[in-house]
């Protein structure tokens, strides 16, 4: 056993270093340095940024247009993209409909879609939750009537991320409406500005507006537009979850907090002393450190396994539930350590240290972590079923 | 970056789970509770034989000179079933003579130990120096034949039966460790009985030791990185323990009944098992991590690793036992169920080489903490 880097990657660690210190636009610096909220238009700079470096789709083939890296180099591309606090790209095009598209697409929607979502010319959303259907998400209702050449789709999601954004959402639609459930579920593509679409953008409690409700109201859906089989959706959305299972404890995210905690701390004065050198105070930094440590550790062996081509094990299964809880303990302890300037909400500049002005926020925004992508407790249901044979 | 194990390491750990099974299952454990000496001295030269006692020493002392991942693979099987042979206490008192003594020393001293017919104990705590090992009130004074040794070790795991005692005491110099013969006249051991049904010892001296049994090295740091490696030994023996309640509990959460229905189909019990499935797996990771890092050149990342590995080994290790207690109900309460056993041990596993308060200070008080802040 072995903790150390290979000499090959501890090399790419350093380029992907030296490439962010370089090709981060000084007008976006500021905003990283203390890990900022970023505007779309910023995120889509870089995006733009990394597309040219040939990086804005790590686990994409190298026939679509990928780098060819292997499970190792992208994990420290993305957890040094984290760390960094580099504007975080849209998963949704990059990450899950083009992943799906790559598996499942004809080569028409491959050549159609792939390029634009790579180049970042075309933003996607996601359109599966449904204000009845959360959890459950078998139980949707949003229809895709058969007419002929093309659907006809009825219904809402919500959740849509940034839809007002996207130019395309791909949605899961019910498009037989006697089948059982799972079956009967079609992966749809639609263009947003198709008649009859409507997004409407709503706050979230860390008070910027990432989601959305769209709504379809007989919208024309050309039968080109469905991804595997038309009642065969379930199995592309299901194919979409295990990608990329070694980067959901998001362990990036949170070393970057801690990182922010011990700052705050080293910065706040108390009296004749510094908030760092209270031991209540360090002695909770340390144990959060050290959860995040072990955390780690565990994200090292799924990956270890995940490079050496092996299916996800056990280790694997706990990432999201730990990195998600722990994202959000280390919010919590930030704002806890900034005492009364953690009720400053969006300040004007100055009221607050710059290093402190969007931590409410995104603490509040952060009590999404344990209910998206799945939410903890059924994740829980899974490993009591899947790993310890409970139910 | 490798967490494979070699085909001699994957043979280690499947004779170990085989000596578990066969000759030690938890049943041993619960019947030598009653024997004076806790262990067999019997079992004790088969596992010599087996390699286990020498895995870390080197071949001069008649050892294998491996790693102590290959030690930690063993302690882990060992500790599903809480085999009470005294592993660790000898590979602390002989890690630390090892680091400081001389080559005559350590074949004097340890090749008895690696061949398995005597066993070591560090004796090392005092009443006031709580996990301290700089704290000692111990002295050890020069006489004309050598130096006289005045004080009291408190909880010498395993001091009621070692052959020979590693003492640590204030020189003049600085903290030293000496090799005292626990029946020379002015050694004084009381047995204790400890929670985890094995044995301790209180020892108090006032003895002569001849000047070759003062070890050679700085004790200090012999002694420092000794009580890390008794850290990080715990911390894999821990990850057994959990191992084993774990799937106890899990086992009964698939068979018991109430309200006509196994417990197991219960969302709320479901949800804990498998909060206790994630702590098991986040200790074994910073085991593993405590394992690579404790012979690490740089002693920054083995006091990191270690110190962290033993923090997370008390909090996990403490949720996984209490929770298997609690899902078992009752039962789980009565002395004749095993799992009463394994929390016991966690609660000496956590004790032992520094509590989760005294490395959570030491992981916050490095210099490393502050780094890039």
């Amino acid at each position: 056993m072995d903790l150390a880097l290979s000499p090959k990657h501890t090399a790419f660690r350093d380029e992907v270093r030296a490439f962010i210190a370089d090709a981060l636009p000084a007008h976006l610096r500021p905003k990283a340095e203390i890990d900022g909220h970023f505007e779309h238009h910023e995120v889509m700079e870089w995006h733009r940024i990394l597309y040219k470096k040939g990086w804005a789709a790590p686990n994409w083939p190298v026939e679509h247009g990928g780098p060819g890296l292997d499970a190792t180099s992208r994990f420290i591309l993305h957890d040094e993209l984290e760390l960094a606090s580099t504007p975080p790209l849209s998963p949704f095009g990059l990450m899950m409909v083009g992943p799906a598209i790559i598996q499942f697409g004809t080569q028409d929607q491959q050549r159609r879609f792939l390029p634009k979502i790579l180049a970042g010319e075309e933003v996607w959303c996601q359109g599966y939750s449904e204000p009845n259907a959360g959890s459950d998400l078998a139980s949707l209702k949003t229809a895709a009537e058969d007419a002929g050449s093309h659907f006809v789709v009825n219904g809402q999601k919500t959740w849509t991320t940034y839809a007002q954004h996207a130019n395309w959402i791909f949605c899961l639609v019910r498009t037989d409406p006697r089948a059982k459930k799972q079956s009967g579920i079609t992966f749809l593509l639609i263009d947003l500005k198709t008649p009859g679409v409507t997004v409407k953008p709503f706050l979230t409690i860390g008070g910027t507006p990432a989601f959305s409700e769209t709504w379809f109201d007989n919208v024309k859906v050309p039968k080109q537009n469905v991804v595997g089989s038309i009642d065969g959706g379930w199995t592309v959305a299901k194919a979409l979850l295990g990608h990329e299972r070694t980067q959901t404890a998001a362990v990036g995210v949170t070393g970057r907090t801690l990182r922010k905690c011990k700052r705050i701390a080293a910065r706040t004065r108390v009296g004749d002393h510094m908030l760092i050198d209270d031991p209540v105070f360090r002695g909770k930094l340390a144990r959060l450190e050290i959860r995040h440590r072990s955390l780690q550790m565990a994200n090292w062996r799924a990956l270890a396994g995940a490079q050496l081509g092996h299916a996800p094990g056990p280790e694997s299964s706990i990432l999201k539930i730990r990195g998600s809880e722990l994202v959000q303990q280390a919010y919590e302890l930030a704002m806890e350590l900034m005492g009364h300037d953690a009720l400053a909400w969006f300040p004007e500049p100055g009221v607050v240290a710059d290093l402190e002005e969007s931590v409410a926020s995104q603490f509040c925004y952060f009590r999404a972590t344990t209910i998206y992508a799945g939410s903890n407790e059924i994740q829980r249901n899974i490993i009591a079923k899947h790993i310890l044979g409970l139910g | 970056m490798n967490f494979s194990l070699t085909e001699d390491q994957r043979m280690l750990a499947d004779a170990a789970l085989a000596f578990t099974r066969k000759q030690s299952p938890v049943s041993r454990m619960r019947k030598l509770r009653d024997d004076p000496i806790g262990w067999s001295p019997e079992v004790w030269r088969q596992m010599a034989e087996l390699g286990w006692l020498g895995l870390t020493f080197p071949e001069a002392v008649g050892g294998l000179g491996g790693s102590f991942v290959d030690l930690a693979l063993v302690l882990e099987q060992l500790g599903q079933t809480l085999v009470p042979e005294p592993i660790v206490p000898s590979l602390v008192a002989g890690m630390a003579i090892l680091a400081a003594g001389d080559a005559a020393q350590q074949r004097a001293y340890l090749a008895p130990m690696v061949a398995g017919r005597s066993s070591l104990a560090l004796a090392w705590a005092e009443a006031d120096g709580r996990y301290d090992p700089g704290q000692v009130a111990t002295r050890a004074e020069r006489t004309s034949a050598g130096f006289r040794l005045i004080g009291h070790k408190r909880f010498v795991l395993d001091g009621h039966a070692a052959a020979e005692l590693v003492v640590s005491a204030q020189d003049g110099e600085g903290v030293s460790l000496f090799v005292v013969d626990p029946k020379a006249p002015g050694v004084r051991v009381r047995p204790v009985r400890t929670l985890d049904g094995r044995r301790a010892a209180l020892i108090d001296l006032d003895v002569e030791v001849a000047p070759d049994r003062r070890l050679a090295g700085n004790g200090k740091a012999a002694l420092e990185h000794a009580l890390d490696i008794g850290a990080a030994a715990a911390c894999a023996e821990g990850v057994g323990v959990m191992r084993a309640v774990l799937a106890m509990t899990t086992e009964y959460l698939r068979t018991r009944e109430q309200f006509g229905v196994k417990i197991g189909s219960f969302q709320v019990l479901q949800h804990r098992a498998v909060d206790m499935f994630i702590e098991t797996e986040l200790a074994y990771s910073a085991a593993i991590a405590a394992a690579i890092r404790i012979d690490d050149d740089n002693p920054a990342e083995r006091t990191a690793a270690v110190t962290s590995a033993k923090v997370q080994l008390a909090e996990s290790g403490r949720y996984v036992t209490q929770q298997a207690i609690q899902l078992h109900g009752g039962i789980g309460i009565t002395d004749e169920h095993d799992v009463g056993l394994y929390f016991k041990r966690m609660v000496a596993l956590n004790a032992m080489f520094g509590d989760a308060e005294h490395q959570l200070t030491r992981f916050a008080a490095r210099p490393g903490f502050l780094a890039g802040v």
